[in-house]
């Protein structure tokens, strides 16, 4: 055995440091798209290790539903302005009037659907020809399928079944005009690897992430965070709880845990016990059908 | 801890994705709403059983058909080791996707059904293991349960199996009686074949040797990106941020610039944005040079007293992946790490049969699926090394110009 090793955090930080440099260097007009959420920080992270002590080579974008956790807003601005980087934020709410879109109905109506739609006008707005996300692939079945550079038609569409071989770290990034390619860097880190790499690179993080006291409506074994953007109603069980967020989507349709974990190790220690997947516990938008996330990706969602 | 980077193959219905299903649902890697949620699935199929193979059959056309149609990732660990499953298709149509999974893996598991024994796509599947020489082959001898866990029928497929690796010269070939529907010889061994004395799989993933596989002798380093702030204080930055394919740099080495030519010698590299004395693969780096040299996207660096291979004539293995074929006179984009350049089809030396393991000549036109070796001539020179010499060197995809889409894996010679 040579003495030249790397752990498995630094292989992925070195993998996703590789995707990011490819991007820059492919593409006229990428953009990362970031919420605040742990996932997108960490890319901004590992951004930073791509280019700095240059500019980043892309905007940040970030697609907002106006049904985010201001926690999460507060921490998305402070960071694009503690990093010099330029942030552009679309609302949802702004093509739910320009194009008199119908907004979802019921108690956790969502506008993750919605945002499909302001995310496409962006793109043709700015003529982004590649999107960095921050999906993983441990995340969901239907995104463990997909490619680290992952094609997309003039109409945002993901075809499953047509996706490009992708052979070992050499990435296809050509496309036709009005395509657009959604790049993954971090497609195969684990919510466990983004948890540890947070702790070991100092990682700061908004603070929905840790245990806090918050109102929560139980609804079906799940938490969920009183908000005006739910409908409650009577005989509902609103109570204050500690909670957490394992990952931070709309307050609409992102329950909390019961935590009582106030460090970055606390929380490693809770997922190393945790029975339940991220989003299992978490995500109410993924419970419409078995095939709920690969439907949306084909119609364009991240 | 370190990681394992593996794949299944084999032909359809031989259990690939029941196969990792159950050893993650052995394993106790499967969370509880995963399991609900295929629970469900599996009712609503009517039928009793949890179908494991649920869990990776992540797109609604392979759960309505019951195959796999793309490679599916997946993760897990135990105490011992980390895991990057690609779970791939076995269906011929789809052999482009199990060469996506096959390319990046220390180990390469291919499934044999019991009662069936060696088929074309285990032929097919071991001689793509063999071209892109992955280290270890582990043939799993499945549905052991259909042929009354006989001690006979095992043997004969590995005698079969050893002609395969044979003609092939595949090294490291452990081989493994199992049934993945019941969970034999998976992570517990299996009280039904007392005859086998060899590990579970489990066991063997845990403790085969993933010896560096990464080549720290040869240096070659890709530049994908210059970084240049042009600030006031930041006036003379200029880095060459790439990946380092394989290798080490150190502070005063002197390199060599190709297909330039030009020679430098390295002023520093950074890590993660730290200066470092050395460098090495597979890290992400930033070199800078005490020369002003010419070097972009495409370019590498490479220590002074190696040789590349530099020519606009080159030969190459390629596995064909389009519906449409290759043919001689056909151009194409040919992408090596960062350079992307012109390529044209000169000639097609042989085809390789998958069944016959044997080398055909006269062919002029290479189908999907199929192996061959061509000539190709280049736009502008392409600087290489063979990929049995250097496999991180030594790979590149083509590209059809007109579609866009990745069209064949390229092996150079």
């Amino acid at each position: 055995m040579s003495s030249y090793q790397l752990d498995y955090l630094e292989q992925l930080e070195s993998e996703s440091i590789h995707i990011f440099r490819e991007v820059a260097g492919q593409f006229e007009r990428p953009a990362l798209l970031f919420s605040g959420g742990k996932d997108s920080i960490t890319l901004v992270h590992l951004a930073l290790k791509a280019f700095r002590p240059g500019k980043f080579p892309f905007p940040l974008v970030h697609i907002d539903t106006g049904h985010n956790f201001p926690e999460a807003l507060q921490f998305r601005d402070a960071l694009a302005e503690k990093i010099g980087e330029k942030l552009i934020v679309r609302k949802v709410e702004d093509t739910i009037k320009a194009k008199h879109l119908t907004e979802p109905k019921g108690k956790f109506a969502s506008r993750n659907q919605l945002q499909t739609f302001t995310l496409l006008d962006t793109i043709e707005e700015f003529e982004f020809d590649a999107c960095i996300g921050g999906a993983r692939r441990d995340e969901e079945k239907a995104r463990a399928k997909e490619r680290i550079f992952s094609i997309r038609d003039e109409f945002g569409q993901w075809n499953p079944k047509l996706q490009r071989p992708e052979i070992w770290d050499t990435y296809n990034g050509k496309i036709h005009k009005g395509e657009n390619v959604r790049v993954f860097p971090i497609s195969n880190w684990t919510e466990l690897d983004i948890w540890n790499y947070i702790k070991r690179e100092n990682i700061e993080l908004p603070s929905v992430y840790f245990s806090h006291e918050r109102k929560v409506l139980e609804y079906q074994n799940q938490l969920i965070a009183v908000s005006p953007f739910i409908q409650i109603d009577e005989g509902d069980s609103v109570v204050t709880r500690k909670v957490r967020y394992r990952t931070v989507g709309d307050m609409t349709c992102t329950a909390a845990v019961a935590s009582e974990a106030y460090t970055i190790d606390d929380i490693i220690g809770e997922i190393i016990a945790t029975k339940t997947s991220e989003r299992g516990e978490t995500r109410i938008d993924d419970r419409f059908s078995e095939a709920a996330m690969e439907d949306r990706k084909k119609n364009g969602y991240f | 801890m370190d990681l394992l980077r593996f794949l299944t193959a084999g032909s359809v219905d031989d259990g690939k994705s029941t196969l990792i299903g159950r050893l993650l649902y052995d394993s106790k890697n499967i969370l509880i709403d995963q399991l609900d949620a295929i629970e469900r699935s599996s009712k609503a199929r009517n039928d009793g059983s949890v179908d494991l193979a649920l869990l990776t059959d992540g797109l609604r056309a392979e759960r309505e058909q019951g195959i796999t149609i793309d490679v599916a990732y997946k993760y897990f660990s135990t105490p011992k080791r980390k895991f990057i499953i690609a779970d791939t298709p076995g269906h011929i149509q789809y052999t482009r996707n199990m060469v996506t999974g096959a390319s990046n893996a220390d180990l390469i598991i291919i499934l044999v059904d019991a009662r069936n024994g060696v088929a074309e796509q285990t032929r097919r599947h071991s001689l793509i293991a063999s071209l892109l020489n992955i280290p270890h082959v582990v043939v799993a001898i499945n549905k052991m349960d259909l042929v009354g866990y006989s001690e006979t029928v095992y043997q004969e497929i590995v005698a079969d199996y050893e002609k395969v690796s044979a003609a092939l010269n595949l090294s490291n070939v452990q081989y493994i009686p199992i049934s993945a529907l019941d969970g034999d010889n998976i992570v517990d061994v299996s009280e039904k074949m007392h005859w086998y004395r060899g590990p579970a799989l489990l066991e063997f993933l845990e403790n085969v040797e993933v010896e560096d596989h990464i080549n720290h002798t040869h240096a070659r380093f890709p530049v994908q990106y210059v970084i240049r702030p042009q600030t006031e204080e930041l006036h003379d930055y200029r880095g060459y941020a790439g990946k380092i394919e394989s290798g080490v740099y150190k502070k005063g080495d002197k390199v060599k610039i190709f297909p330039s030519g030009a020679e430098a010698t390295i002023k520093a590299i950074e890590v993660s944005n730290k200066e470092v004395k050395e460098a090495f693969a597979p890290q992400s780096a930033v070199i800078h040079l005490e020369e002003d040299v010419d070097i972009s996207r495409g370019d590498t660096i490479v220590k002074i007293d190696e040789a590349l291979q530099v020519s606009q004539d080159v030969d190459a293995i390629v596995c064909w992946m389009d519906e449409k074929p290759l043919t001689v006179g056909r151009k194409y984009f040919l992408q090596h790490n960062s350079s992307v350049v012109p390529a044209v089809v000169k000639e097609i030396k042989y085809r390789l049969n998958v069944n016959k393991l044997e080398k055909e000549y006269d062919v002029d036109a290479a189908v999907l699926n199929e192996v061959v070796e061509v000539r190709l001539k280049t736009a502008s020179a392409l600087a290489y090394d063979s990929y049995n010499f250097l496999r991180e060197n030594g790979g590149a995809i083509l590209i059809d110009q007109t579609s866009l889409v990745t069209v064949g894996a390229v092996l150079l010679q």
